[in-house]
């Protein structure tokens, strides 16, 4: 118990820092439209990377409970895509908040479907926090909207850079994970 | 000033506490012979120092050479003004990016200089005659009456006091969309290559209007852009060789007889990523800010946030040697990230025998290390430190462990003082570091062949 109170201390803390640097990244973006000698190409694209990675892992960290019950088990997909099922029609059993401070009920396998019910409340609020704590008014509202839509590939990845920050010894590396990701964003 | 040999060449005005963004150094290099120091800055001049040669009586001893005299001004001149790009509505800085010398094969020097957008060449050379007795023009350049000349004169050459001249050659410009940051003189001694983010050029030193493309890395789609180039540089002795770094931390080594776009690289030399060390500011700090060749053209020697990096040419799987710079800085990237000290881009150099390798720090620190030992130590450009004739002393910064006195702690370490751009004399020991906007010249005495320890 104490564990998981702690890994979820963990799991704030890099929320927060992911979300300052992602606020400071686009506050360096945009006083460098103003700068003298135009638009630094090189700033401007690490700006933009530590933004995407800042990003994903504010996404991975929301993802905690589904992480926490995918460390156990090597392949990443299959409860991703039992989550995404799940989000049809399941109703919520076990009380929201109870799973989401204590993920260590939820190491358990895919099958065990009253594990996977919170997905739609996480979704939902991360849904809401993305919008509010995330997105600065100033952007438009159509990004938290396809967010949703690239969300089983995000969770796909976003699974994947968490396992690699809590130092699982997973295999796959950092490099493959940025690319799809960019591109994903790109699109936005 | 001259004479004295205790006068500084350093700036010793205290009570100037502020300082002109313009007067900022940013760019410093040696001439070939190493008798001329050239400096950049912000506001587009350029300055170029001589070292003085002292009379040969008083110091030809075993071991010390000929001159082993000061750096005095030699020459000023504002190579670049602040320009405007109409069509996209953006100001052009005159800061000088760069200043590389050319080989020199006359009385004359030249220099190339760039900024973001424009390279040019500057011929500076010396005039110490001048002609006398003209005929029909008396000294101050007045036309004589013609009917009180009642005997002609040749006109002779008599000295005078030495001037220099510097004048504007060729003007190479609209060769580069994104912002210059580099030039490299080629071995040919006919080319030179100038790389901007995305893109290098190679032009003839004789023609402005024309310039060949040889890498692009511009993608079709801005979208999918994931790196920029940062330095570029020939190859020493092979005018077919140059190498290029990346933004990803990567080099590559391009040979231009292959094909006319050396967009494929002969070689990549990559690092793999140590997946322990990852952070939210892992690609910010892998990226490459300076890259040299050695001496020899056998090695190249890299520069990235927290360490410098040398390669072998013939291994591209990783570098074969890895120094830390600031270490300690490690944990405080966040903070570094957020007063925007991680985007510095630190030079790094090669001693005359390849033997030494120096790079900058920040509190005026700047950092040597010995390839043979691979020990580092820690040296500061500060003039209160650093009287004439002074011997350097070394510095440390406590980061845990024993505290010595002087140790200076990492969170007192004064992030404004960057030491940036730096250069070594080509045979010498002797070091250009620029700081902030003084200029600090050290010279090995006791032992000017040898290593500096």
């Amino acid at each position: 118990m104490g564990g998981a109170l702690s890994h979820d201390a963990d799991v704030m803390e890099v929320t927060a820092e992911a979300k300052r640097i992602m606020v400071v990244a686009l506050g360096k973006l945009y006083s460098s439209r103003t700068q003298r000698g135009g638009l630094r190409l090189h700033r401007s694209l690490l700006l933009t990377m530590v933004m995407k990675s800042a990003r994903d892992m504010y996404h991975a960290a929301q993802e905690t409970e589904w992480a926490a019950a995918e460390e156990q088990q090597p392949p990443t997909e299959e409860p991703t895509g039992a989550q995404i099922e799940l989000q049809e029609g399941k109703p919520l059993t076990s009380p929201g908040n109870e799973v989401e401070n204590s993920p260590t009920m939820l190491r358990r396998d895919a099958d065990n479907k009253e594990n996977m019910s919170p997905p739609r409340p996480t979704q939902h609020s991360r849904k809401r926090r993305g919008k509010a704590a995330v997105e600065p008014d100033f952007l438009p509202c159509k990004k938290a909207k396809l967010e949703q839509k690239n969300v089983p590939q995000q969770l796909i990845l976003s699974t994947v850079l968490l396992c690699e920050y809590m130092n699982c010894s997973s295999e796959v590396g950092a490099p493959p994970a940025p690319m799809p990701v960019q591109r994903a964003i790109a699109a936005c | 000033m001259g004479e004295d040999a205790e006068s500084p060449k350093i700036n010793h005005t205290f009570l100037r506490d502020y300082v002109t963004e313009a007067d900022v150094i940013s760019t410093v290099e040696f001439n070939q012979t190493g008798d001329l120091l050239a400096t950049g800055d912000k506001g587009g001049r350029v300055v170029i120092f001589q070292r003085e040669t002292e009379s040969k009586g008083e110091s030809e001893e075993v071991g010390e050479t000929g001159d082993s005299g000061e750096y005095n001004v030699y020459s000023t001149f504002q190579s670049h003004e602040p320009d405007f790009d109409y069509l996209k509505s953006l100001e052009i800085e005159e800061k000088i990016n760069k200043i590389r010398w050319l080989p020199q094969q006359n009385a004359a020097h030249f220099l190339l200089s760039t900024n973001d957008k424009t390279i040019k060449l500057w011929k500076v050379s010396e005039r110490d005659k001048r002609p006398e007795g003209y005929n029909l023009k008396d000294e101050e350049g007045r036309l004589k009456d013609i009917s009180t000349i009642t005997s002609l004169q040749v006109p002779v050459l008599k000295p005078t006091d030495l001037m220099v001249e510097v004048r504007p050659r060729r003007v190479f410009s609209n060769g580069h969309t994104y912002h210059v940051n580099s030039i490299s003189v080629n071995s040919d001694g006919e080319t030179y290559l100038s790389a901007d983010d995305l893109r290098i050029n190679m032009w003839h030193l004789g023609i402005t209007d024309r310039s060949f493309n040889i890498v692009d890395i511009k993608p079709a789609n801005m979208e999918d852009l994931t790196e920029v180039i940062t330095a570029a540089e020939f190859h020493p002795h092979h005018c077919h060789l140059f190498v290029y770094s990346s933004s990803k931390g990567t080099l590559r080594l391009c040979d231009m007889r292959s094909s006319a776009l050396c967009d494929r690289h002969t070689k990549l030399f990559e690092e793999p990523e140590d997946p322990g060390s990852r952070s939210f500011f892992s690609e910010i700090i892998s990226s490459v800010s300076d890259v040299k060749f050695s001496h020899s053209g056998r090695y190249l020697l890299t520069r990235d946030y927290l360490t410098a990096k040398v390669w072998d040419l013939n291994m591209d799987k990783g570098p074969v040697e890895t120094y830390q710079v600031h270490e300690y800085l490690r944990s405080k990237l966040c903070s570094l990230y957020e007063n925007d000290c991680i985007f510095d881009k630190f030079e790094c150099v090669w001693n005359s025998s390849d033997s030494v390798i120096m790079t900058g720090a920040y509190n005026s620190f700047f950092r040597m290390f010995d390839r043979e030992t691979g020990r580092g130590v820690t040296l500061e450009a500060w003039r209160e430190s650093s009287k004439p004739r002074a011997v350097l002393r070394t510095r440390r910064v406590y980061s845990g462990g024993k505290r010595r006195r002087g140790d200076v702690g990492v969170d007192s370490l004064d992030f404004t003082k960057k030491i940036l751009h730096m250069a070594w004399h080509p045979s010498e020991n002797i070091i250009a570091i620029a700081a902030t906007n003084n200029l600090y010249i050290f010279q090995d005495r006791v032992n000017p062949e040898t290593q500096l320890q």
